[in-house]
Parts: structure tokens; C-alpha cells; sequence
């Protein structure tokens, strides 16, 4: 089982707090150097999966495995991975190159040599002329960097983080997101990023996990977990989705067609056929971007639907259209990509093109 | 509410003047010349220079500094221990032990001081130690200072942000390494809260000393009771000045030790 | 349980339950043993000793008796005398009007020091805390000479006809509350002032704008955050206060005996340590008493006293 690929394997990881089951057997293969999050709101369980491979809590059952050895063989503070803490952590008593250091003093790494280590890292996240500082004079951001840093220098085995770069402002996120994901490429460290942000974790991720009341309840690639969400809650959790009560009318191979409450689509699923059988009632969605609104004048043909539109949001570089389509909403999403208007106004009627492969059929 | 309106001056004004009336009388009377107190009678500094060559005084101050002194470093070892290990580990009883530890906040320094003095007694009967004296009062000393640096420095502890010495673990740090290289020199300022108001409560402490001393183990509190019910004389107002002196300069000297920590921690 | 014996993960050190319990035993261990050993077995002995009886020579001995506190109530050997629950009552009354009168001037002075402009703030309450780490006794017999007859005070309250010129200020009752009064306002002030600063101002600023007048917004708006603050001076102000056997003994006489003067003259002058130990007992039974009504009024809003 354990490859020389894996990185760290979790089997069946289960932790209760009282009667809450903050982990119900949770498995999951992370593999070397791939840079995977747990994403998922708060209370999910993300957090406690980080804990429980960190050492820094114990589960109520299942295995945890670093690099092929399981993690209950090494004492806590022996495990090769390090962890970059919510509230940064830093030691309030020590100035920033004593915090970054102090893993290698603790390992009995030679003075020269963490020296050494210390300022390269440093250099790494850019935080050379900050040696002497005590963590209270540091911003946000600076803080950010030396707690990275002081993690990073043990050349660990695994990096854990623990939403990093949680309370920090937008543009400064925007901004460490990709510093972050650079470090990352050049160090080759495997990262498991813990986050509530979809954007973030789709940025960032080589994989992502999608977790829900201490269960992963979809997992994969980036890209193919926004276009394949399996389930409404992935689906809404990950971007955003319209989505419309559908009921089954024909069933083909590769389709099918279904009735909504906006009128018949026809739904491509290619290559993963759905369980669904005539006059079943499921979920079907589309993601708001996918929707293309075009003048009245082409309104005919497949999956074309009559709108109006009730409200639209002008972001700048993409308009966003609230539709209204007898009883259903929908959402559209345009880029603006021509010079000059050439938007929808507010009231005017449209037709909005779903197409079949756009549409997703989804569990509840 | 928030501003400093006349009659909030006037009523403030008359507090402080009140809170003050003692302490200025003591010391404008140990000026005064008149030798059985009574009205003023002009200035003289003659019962300072009395004040050296009495042995009682002198050796009441030594009792008193040394009382202070050792009561303070033992409780604040075993108070910081004992904190330390409340907020960190699970015992049977914990529950009930944190309530006791308020006894000695809460309870009347009188009731505290009798139940020791009863105590030693029933030791002396029946193991012939615990004679009344220096050692009895330093061991009640201990006794009420430990719950005080305890709850000072367990409430410290408890304000630490357990993520700190999380990442101490986290880097590789053995719990030893962990505990004298983060936790210790965070708990410093709390050790040392701790400490400052052990020692200002044996300076301060009448009750408990009075009822726990013995012959020849005299401390400036109960040398001053017993002269006071003796009435009043001018060289205790001078040796009461001097006390208070001590006291201002201990006030002033910690808020000033307290400055640089706070404007830190506001930043 | 089954998981109760399982290892845990505390700051990040991992712990079966017996490392717990060694832990526990090696930080906490020695200062639990000197404070039971110390104080907690000296106070169950007191309670013990309260059921003994007065040997000729002041020793303690056998048989256990009931017939400490039924001197106590007043039923002694010249029938009934309620001189003990007059200095229960007395020292009740005593510790209850110090502490409303140390509320009521606490309440301006904390704040006072609040609205100070912050480069005099520090002094403010610099000029609180040193009575407050000032020795107590000094701060107490000096009342004696402020109040003697010689002395302008006195001399002051005769003018104004406030006293007469035969009867002195001291030792009296009215002595006694001055010096209590004096002494233990600092008590009061210092933890309602920490409350004072944590005020939420914008909601007095919005009982104002919605019309309130000032002394509706001081109550509804303002006086329910400091509660914590008050709770804590009232406190350290009311226990105390009521088992004070320096400030009776030195500003009061015969007439103003309290429970820690009658204690201290069980122990120290009568020497019938059964008896004394009783009234101990029934002054512990009060303190608790007192504290358990306000834990249960309190609830969850009390704070730490500390």
C-alpha cells in the first residue's frame, strides 16, 4: 500500500468530542509533494484531521501513516512534519530569527549551520532585515512569513497549515496565495492546506478534499471538481450553481431529457451515466458562467429558454445577470470582452442557452 | 458620566482627602515635637534619630524583612507550581481544590489566624514541635500567600494562547525543552505579579502574625498594636512614616516596572 | 467511560491518564499538601474543637458538647443573655453599612479616575493604591489622633455643632465606621474601577440619543457593566469587613465588640478555645453563607474576584 509516492496515508480516522463526531472514518492518500487541501466550513472536521496527523491530537480509531510508518510509533515531537498555526504561534519572547531557529536548537543542529539555514530561509520569504524584531512589531503579513518560515527551515517532511492566511486582508491573501504556491513548486514539500475558502483551495490545490460533518464527501482535482461536482452540496460549497428541480422524461445512452420548472432541457452526462430512471425527481444544476444570454432574436432551439432579466450586477470585468424564467431563477454570468455596451437592461426580455453538456445531474 | 463635571471633582477631591487624612497626620505628627502626641508643639526630627538606637525597633524590622522575605520565596515556588499544574494537568478533586484555594481570599484574616493557632497547639501536644515563634509565622505565611501567587499565575497561564507551546512540540521540542524555553519565560511576568503581592500581603499582615508568633518574634505590625494600645507615641509615628514611605516607593516602583509591558502589549 | 483511560494531546504533549496524574503530582502536589495540611485541617479542627469542652486551666478536652453554642445563642449560666447574637447582628450591620458606604463614594472615584485625560490617569489611581498597599493599622490608629480632642477635626465638629464638646469622637461607633470606611474604600475602588474602563460607552452614547435623560441612561445603560466590578469591591469589602477585630479594637470601646474581637478574646484573653472556636465556626458559617447566596444569584455573571 504504501508507495514510495505517498506522503501520508489516513485509514478510517475516527475522533469524537463527547457525543459530536468531529471525524467519522475518514481515509484519505496524500501524495509527495502534491500540494492537497481540506476544504470545508467550520466545525467540518478539516481542522481536527490536521490536529490528529500534526500529533497534536489523538484519534479515537484509525491509522495515520507518515512516509509508510505509523504515526503512533513516533513520539509527537519527533514526527517529520511541521505546522503553520492559525494565530501564527510565534514565541512573544523571542525575536523573529530566535522563533526561526528554534526547531534546528532543539534538534542540536551546529550554530554555523542554522545560522546558515536560518538567513537562506529567511531570504526565501523575504524577511531579511527583519531578524531582530520581536513578533509584536510585526504586521499581519510579516508574522505570516516568519511562521512560515520557522516551519520551512526543518525541511520537514510534510508542511501542515492551518488556514494561514486566515486573517489577513483580501489583497494581501491574494498576494501570499501566490508566494505561497512558489514556495511550495521549489521546495518540492508536500503541503495540506486546511481552508473555508473555495477560491483559495481551487487556486492553490493540486487536490482538494471536500469535507463535510467530519466526512470527505468529494475529492480530486481542482479542475474536476468544480466541473464534476457530485452532489448539490459540493456544488454550492465550490463556486456558485443554479440549480432546478428536474424531473425525468427519456432516458437515452449518453442523455437525456428532462422537464424543469423552466421549461425542457436536454442534459448530456457522458462519461459518468447518472442512476436515474424515468420520471425520477432529482437535482439538476449549471454553473452560472456556462449560462450564455443572447437576444431574443435567436430564441429557438435545444435548451433555450425564454428570460427576463429582473436585476444585473456590473462587476467590471464580467456582468452578472439575476434571469427570471416563469417560477425559476437563474444566475448568468458574461465576460465582458467587447469594447463598449453590449450588455442586457433591466426588464428587457432574452434567452438564455443552457447547453446539455453544461448541465450536471447531482445527489442531494 | 464621562466627564469631569464639578461636583464629580468636589466629591472625588473629599474621597482622596479622606483616603489621605491618616496617612498626612502620621506624618506631620512624627515631626512634632510634643512628647505624648496632643497638639502641635513644633518641628523636630529627633524621633527619627531615636528610632536607631532602639534594639526593639531594629530587631522587629530585621523579623519583619526576614518573615517577608522567606514566606515570599517559598510560596512563590510552591504558588507557581501549583498554578502551573492547575491549569495544565487533570487530578481527582481539582474541582474542589480550586475552590478551596479562595479560602484565603475570602475568609477573615481572624478566623484564618485562630484556626492556625489552634493547630499548632494540638501539633506541640502531640509531637512537641511547634513552639510559637519565627517558624510558625513564616509557615502561616505560606500558607495564605501560595493560593494568591497560584491564582495570579494560573490566571496567566490561562490567557496563553495553547498554540504557542503547541508549535514548541510541534519544532521538536522535548515537554522539558518546551517548558524552559516558551512556557517558563512567558509565565515570568505572572511569577513575578504573583510574588510582588505575596510579599506586600506578609509585610501588610497584622492578624495572622499577631496570633502566630511567639515570645521574641515581634514584626513592625505588632510592634505598632501593641504601642498603640499603649497610646500613641510620636517615634511610632516616625517608624510608621517610614513604612509608608516603603509603601509608596513599592507602589510607585512596580507601576513604573508595568509601563513598558503595557505600552507593548497595546501595540 | 472506555475512552476515559485513553492517552490525550494537551498543548501538544501527549499524556496516558496516570502521566496526569504524576504531573499533577509533582507541580501541584506540594502546594495542595501545605494548603491542606495548613489550612484546611486547622479550620476542620476548629469546627472539632467548637463541640469540645474548657478544661480548669484553658486545655481542651472531652466530652463533646452542644454547650458552645448554646452559650453562643445565650443561654449561659445566668439564664438568658443575648450579648452574642447582639455582635453577630452588630457585625453583620457593621459590614453591610461599610460596604453601602464604600459603594457609594467607590461608584464617583472609579469614575473619576476613568474620565481623567490619560496623562493624569495613572496618577489617579496611583493616589488609590498606595492607601490600598498601605498598612492598615497605621492608616487605622492614626483615626486616633485625627479624632482626639485636641486635635482641629474635633475642634472643627464642635463648631458646627456637629458633636458636643464633653462627649469625645473616639472610642465610639462613629470611630469605627470612619476608620472602616477609610480603610476598605480602596478595596472597593480598585476592581470597579477595571470594570469602569471596560465600559462600552456607545451604548450609553445610544441610550442618549434615543432621549434618554442622564440618570436613566446611568442606570439601564451604564451601571449594568461595571456589575462584575462592583460584585468583586463588594466582596473583598463585606467579608472582611465584618470579621475586623484591629479597627473595633483600637477606634472602638466595650460597647462596639464585634465577632473577631469576641474571638480574639476567647482566644487570647479567656483562653476557652472551645467557646472561641464555636463563634470561629458560626463567623466561617456566615462568610460561606454569604458567599454561597451571592454564587447563586450571581450565576454565570460573577467574575473572578481576582
Amino acid at each position: 500500500m504504501a508507495s514510495n509516492s505517498t506522503a501520508i496515508e489516513v485509514e478510517h480516522l475516527v475522533r469524537r468530542f463527547g457525543d459530536i463526531e468531529a471525524l467519522s472514518d475518514v481515509s484519505v492518500t496524500i501524495r509527495k509533494g502534491e500540494f492537497f487541501s481540506l476544504l470545508g466550513p467550520s466545525g467540518c472536521g478539516k481542522t481536527t484531521l490536521l490536529r490528529i496527523i500534526g500529533g497534536l491530537d489523538i484519534p479515537d480509531g484509525g491509522v495515520v501513516r507518515i512516509g509508510g510508518v505509523d504515526a503512533r510509533e513516533i513520539v509527537a515531537h519527533k514526527r517529520p512534519v511541521n505546522t503553520v498555526f492559525q494565530s501564527y504561534a510565534l514565541f512573544p519572547h523571542m525575536n523573529v530569527s530566535d522563533n526561526i531557529a528554534f526547531g534546528l536548537r532543539m534538534k542540536k543542529v551546529p550554530k554555523p549551520e542554522i545560522q546558515e539555514r536560518v538567513k537562506r530561509v529567511m531570504n526565501l520569504v523575504e524577511i531579511t532585515s527583519l531578524g531582530d524584531r520581536k513578533p509584536a512589531q510585526l504586521s499581519g503579513g510579516q508574522k505570516q512569513r516568519v511562521a512560515l518560515a520557522r516551519a520551512v527551515v526543518n525541511e520537514p517532511q510534510v508542511l501542515l497549515l492551518d488556514e494561514p492566511l486566515g486573517a489577513l486582508d483580501l489583497k494581501l491573501r491574494k498576494q501570499l496565495q501566490v508566494e505561497l504556491l512558489s514556495l511550495q513548486r521549489r521546495l518540492g514539500i508536500t503541503f495540506v492546506y486546511v481552508t473555508h475558502d473555495q477560491e483559495e483551495a481551487l487556486v492553490m490545490s493540486d487536490r482538494i478534499a471536500v469535507m463535510r460533518a467530519g466526512k470527505i464527501v468529494q475529492m480530486g482535482e481542482s479542475e474536476s471538481l468544480y466541473e464534476h461536482p457530485q452532489t448539490r452540496y459540493v456544488s454550492q460549497f465550490l463556486g456558485s450553481c443554479n440549480i432546478l428541480d428536474a424531473t425525468v422524461k427519456q432516458r437515452g445512452t449518453t442523455d437525456a431529457i428532462v422537464d424543469t420548472p423552466a421549461g425542457q432541457l436536454r442534459v448530456e452526462y457522458g462519461l459518468n451515466p447518472p442512476n436515474v430512471a424515468k420520471s425520477d425527481k432529482f437535482t439538476l444544476a449549471i454553473r452560472p458562467e456556462k449560462v450564455t444570454l443572447c437576444g431574443i432574436a435567436e430564441g429557438s432551439g435545444e435548451n433555450r429558454i425564454k428570460v427576463r432579466v429582473e436585476e444585473l450586477l456590473y462587476v467590471g470585468s464580467e456582468t452578472h445577470y439575476l434571469l427570471r424564467a416563469g417560477p425559476q431563477k437563474l444566475t448568468a454570468q458574461a465576460m465582458n470582452v467587447k469594447v463598449g455596451s453590449q450588455g442586457f437592461d433591466i426588464g428587457q426580455e432574452a434567452v438564455a442557452y443552457l447547453p446539455a453538456a453544461g448541465l450536471l445531474l447531482l445527489d442531494d | 458620566m464621562r466627564r469631569l463635571t464639578l461636583p464629580l471633582w468636589l466629591i472625588s477631591g473629599f474621597l482622596y482627602a479622606f483616603m489621605y487624612a491618616p496617612i498626612v497626620v502620621v506624618i506631620v505628627f512624627s515631626f512634632n515635637s510634643a512628647r505624648h502626641g496632643g497638639p502641635w508643639m513644633g518641628f523636630t526630627t529627633e524621633w527619627y534619630a531615636k528610632l536607631l538606637d532602639s534594639p526593639d525597633k531594629i530587631t522587629a524590622t530585621n523579623n519583619t524583612v526576614i518573615l517577608a522575605v522567606v514566606s515570599t520565596i517559598v510560596s512563590t515556588v510552591l504558588g507557581t507550581m501549583l498554578g502551573y499544574g492547575m491549569s495544565r494537568y487533570r487530578f481527582p478533586g481539582k474541582r474542589m481544590f480550586s475552590w478551596l484555594m479562595y479560602i484565603p481570599v475570602v475568609i477573615p484574616d481572624i478566623v484564618m489566624a485562630v484556626a492556625m493557632l489552634s493547630f499548632y497547639a494540638l501539633l506541640r501536644d502531640w509531637l512537641g514541635l511547634f513552639q510559637l515563634g519565627m517558624t510558625t509565622m513564616i509557615i502561616a505565611h505560606i500558607t495564605f500567600q501560595i493560593p494568591f501567587v497560584a491564582i495570579v499565575v494560573r490566571s496567566r497561564m490561562v490567557g496563553m494562547d495553547p498554540a504557542i507551546e503547541e508549535a514548541a512540540h510541534d519544532l521538536g521540542a522535548s515537554t522539558w525543552q518546551t517548558f524552559w524555553n516558551v512556557t517558563f519565560p512567558l509565565m515570568i511576568p505572572g511569577v513575578l505579579a504573583g510574588a510582588m503581592l505575596a510579599i506586600t500581603l506578609s509585610l501588610d499582615d497584622f492578624v495572622v502574625s499577631f496570633f502566630t508568633t511567639g515570645p521574641g518574634a515581634t514584626t513592625l505590625p505588632i510592634l505598632i498594636y501593641s504601642s498603640v494600645k499603649r497610646g500613641i507615641t510620636p517615634d511610632i509615628n516616625a517608624l510608621s512614616t517610614l513604612i509608608v514611605l516603603a509603601s509608596v516607593a513599592g507602589v510607585i516602583g512596580a507601576t513604573l516596572l508595568q509601563r513598558p509591558h503595557r505600552q507593548a502589549g497595546g501595540g | 467511560m472506555a475512552n476515559k483511560q485513553k492517552d490525550e494531546v494537551q498543548f501538544g504533549e501527549q499524556l496516558t491518564s496516570r502521566g496526569q496524574f504524576l504531573r499533577s503530582a509533582l507541580t501541584s502536589g506540594p502546594g495542595i499538601f501545605w494548603v491542606v495540611f495548613f489550612l484546611l485541617v486547622p479550620l476542620v479542627s476548629i469546627a472539632v474543637i467548637s463541640f469540645l469542652s474548657r478544661g480548669m486551666y484553658g486545655e481542651i478536652q472531652r466530652p463533646f458538647t452542644l454547650e458552645n453554642f448554646k452559650r453562643f445563642i445565650g443561654f449561659g449560666l445566668f439564664g438568658y443573655d443575648p450579648l452574642y447574637p447582639l455582635i453577630v447582628l452588630r457585625s453583620l450591620v457593621l459590614g453591610a453599612a461599610t460596604t453601602i458606604l464604600c459603594v457609594l463614594g467607590g461608584l464617583p472615584l472609579a469614575f473619576f479616575i476613568g474620565a481623567m485625560p490619560v496623562r493624569f490617569k495613572n496618577m489617579a489611581l496611583t493616589l488609590v493604591l498606595i492607601p490600598f498597599w498601605t498598612n492598615l493599622l497605621i492608616r487605622t490608629y492614626a483615626w486616633q489622633i485625627l479624632l482626639a480632642p485636641e486635635n482641629p477635626l474635633a475642634k472643627l465638629l464642635v463648631l458646627l455643632h456637629l458633636s458636643s464638646p464633653g462627649e469625645p469622637l473616639y472610642p465610639s461607633a462613629f470611630a469605627i465606621y470612619i476608620g472602616m470606611v477609610c480603610d476598605y474604600l480602596p478595596f472597593l475602588v480598585m476592581p470597579l474601577y477595571a470594570s469602569v474602563e471596560k465600559i462600552d460607552w456607545s451604548i450609553a452614547e445610544a441610550a442618549m440619543d434615543l432621549g434618554a435623560d442622564g440618570w436613566r441612561v446611568f442606570w439601564h445603560a451604564v451601571l449594568p457593566q461595571v456589575v462584575p466590578g462592583l460584585v468583586a469591591g463588594i466582596i473583598l469589602v463585606f467579608i472582611p469587613a465584618m470579621g475586623q477585630f484591629v479597627i473595633p479594637d483600637l477606634l472602638g470601646g466595650a460597647k462596639t465588640v464585634m465577632l473577631g474581637n469576641a474571638i480574639q478574646q476567647q482566644f487570647l484573653q479567656s483562653r476557652d478555645w472551645p467557646f472561641g472556636s464555636a463563634i470561629t465556626f458560626l463567623a466561617m458559617t456566615l462568610v460561606m453563607l454569604s458567599l454561597w447566596l451571592y454564587a447563586r444569584s450571581a450565576g454565570e455573571k460573577g467574575g473572578d474576584i481576582l
